[in-house]
């Protein structure tokens, strides 16, 4: 069982059933955090550089506690504090870091492609913490975890992702991750936020636009938010974040034909208010903190399945049970 | 060729829990824990066993050693996870860890690493349905099933009515095994 692969770049690059190893996997890493020692030593002598391009809380931590807890040793790196503020090249920055002998570099980007680029220029693993706004796959991958642990089947499953989908790497990864595992994307949002064609991403199921954002949410299993990403918008797409709540907020007020098991999600940070109200942020149907609990056992398995395993084949099928 | 058949196995694991239950002088204090996936289902069939001879339920649990192991990054495949489920403290403990058939030892060495993550047990003690040889690690069971001398290119295959629908021990020859 392995990953046939060095890095992670994107989701769109994975098969069905690798990404439910990475998701099975995941689970079993689940255990680790709950422990009073939450670290494994089986990662030791490993290196990880998070190199930030941008700024991230959430994310890099995740991947720092991630990495710490598989006893691998986790460098960050945030531009603001780098050599790029000197002006070194990216690749030039890669080739020095990767001179240090990391196993693996954790880029996020805003530029599409970036991880790509450096996989193709460095022997280390790559992953991919956000290139852009083309895929973000550990976020994907997390939420398809939390959505598992409560939906037994993720074939069929009406998955509605409402915001600016136009802006979101999130968006793109979860809708390659759901599509190839067989749910119904539905995407809604004001027409300025989704970008005409999105519905071709999809493989495996169906992905339509709705935009009367009622009619995109009932009914659904799952409905993921996504935050107003002001920062990326050259001009607004929307007149007030007012109006955008009003239209697009999801609210209690909205939640009453909701199914009882329906489930909310949202990759933070949230925009209280703004996409979503506290009420409902906070209340029965939202995992939102799950997620951030499951971003972690996610990383550890991406930790595990890339630097867990020789890269040449010399030992292949030495893992047999009775072997003890 | 069959080694030990459904009653065989049935038998041993009788004498193995009088022998957990006479060298610690009953069960207080013993946890068994099972490595998977076997071990698991071994150790749940002595804790009944112990249970129905001292009238007292024994806490059992299960302990995977993946994560532990000596070979991470050395071969092709990234073993897969296993149950870890140890709802209890160990401190103080006697630690009966239970597997199916005990080889290289490498695995009861990672297993015992695991458990000193969890706590600090008053002992470890390991119990196994078959002890094959081929030691590469100064580890010695105290309880036995079956001592079942082999040669390195034979296998043994233990099958439990728990996942795989049949209990016995065969003894296999690797060789024409593979295609």
């Amino acid at each position: 069982m392995r990953l046939k692969k060095k890095d992670l770049l994107g989701i769109s690059e994975l098969d069905p059933d690798e990404i439910r190893l990475i998701i099975d996997t995941a689970r079993n890493f689940k255990e680790v955090s709950e422990r009073e020692i939450k670290k494994v030593p089986t990662l030791r002598g490993r290196t990880v550089i998070n190199l930030f391009y941008e700024p991230s809380t959430r994310t890099r931590t995740s991947f720092e506690i991630a990495a710490k807890r598989m006893s691998a040793d986790a460098i960050n790196i945030s531009i603001s504090q780098s050599s790029v503020s000197k002006g070194e090249t990216l690749k030039d920055t890669a080739k020095n870091l990767e001179a240090m002998r990391p196993d693996c570099i954790v880029v996020r980007h805003p530029v599409a492609g970036t991880p790509h680029m450096l996989s193709r220029h460095l022997n280390c693993s790559v992953i991919n913490a956000g290139d852009g706004m083309r895929e973000h796959p550990s976020q994907a991958l997390l939420d398809l975890l939390t959505i598992m642990e409560h939906k037994e089947e993720v074939s069929g499953l009406k998955v509605t992702i409402v915001g600016d989908i136009a802006h979101s790497r999130v968006a793109r990864s979860n809708i390659y991750a759901l599509t190839k595992l067989g749910a119904e994307v539905t995407l809604s949002g004001p027409p300025t936020m989704i970008p005409p064609g999105i519905e071709a991403l999809g493989s495996g199921g169906a992905v339509t636009v709705e935009y009367d954002f009622n009619k995109a949410i009932n009914g659904a299993d799952v409905i993921m938010m996504l935050r107003l990403q002001l920062e990326r918008q050259g001009a607004p797409l929307f007149p007030t974040a007012r109006e955008y709540s009003n239209l697009y907020g999801l609210s209690s007020e909205r939640l009453k034909g909701a199914k009882d098991d329906l489930l909310i999600l949202h990759p933070g940070p949230i925009n209280r208010g703004v996409e979503i109200t506290p009420d409902v942020a906070d209340g029965p149907y939202s995992l939102i903190i799950d997620q951030v609990t499951n971003g972690v056992a996610v990383r550890m398995a991406l930790f595990y399945l890339l630097l867990g395993s020789s890269r040449d084949d010399r030992a292949e099928g030495n893992t047999s049970e009775e072997d003890g | 060729m069959i080694v030990l058949d459904e009653r065989a196995i049935a038998r041993a694991l009788t004498r193995i829990a009088h022998e957990i239950l006479e060298k610690n002088t009953g069960s207080r204090d013993l946890v068994l824990l099972g490595i998977p996936t076997r071990g698991n289902a071994l150790a749940q069939r002595l804790g009944a066993k112990i249970a129905s001879i001292e009238g007292e339920e024994v806490l059992t649990g299960s302990v995977d050693a993946t994560l532990y192991r000596d070979d991470i990054g050395l071969t092709g495949d990234n073993p897969p996870l296993k149950e870890m489920d140890i709802q209890f403290s160990i401190d103080g403990k006697i630690v009966v860890l239970v597997d199916d058939v005990l080889f290289t030892g490498r695995t009861i060495r990672a297993a015992m690493n695991a458990l000193m993550d969890f706590g600090r047990p008053a002992a470890i003690q390991l119990a196994v349905l078959i002890d094959r040889g081929h030691r590469e690690l100064p580890i010695r069971p105290d309880y036995v099933g079956k001592n079942l001398p082999t040669a390195p290119n034979e296998g043994v295959r233990v099958r439990l009515e728990e996942m795989d629908g049949v209990t016995s021990v065969i003894l296999i020859d690797k060789t024409s095994e593979k295609k």
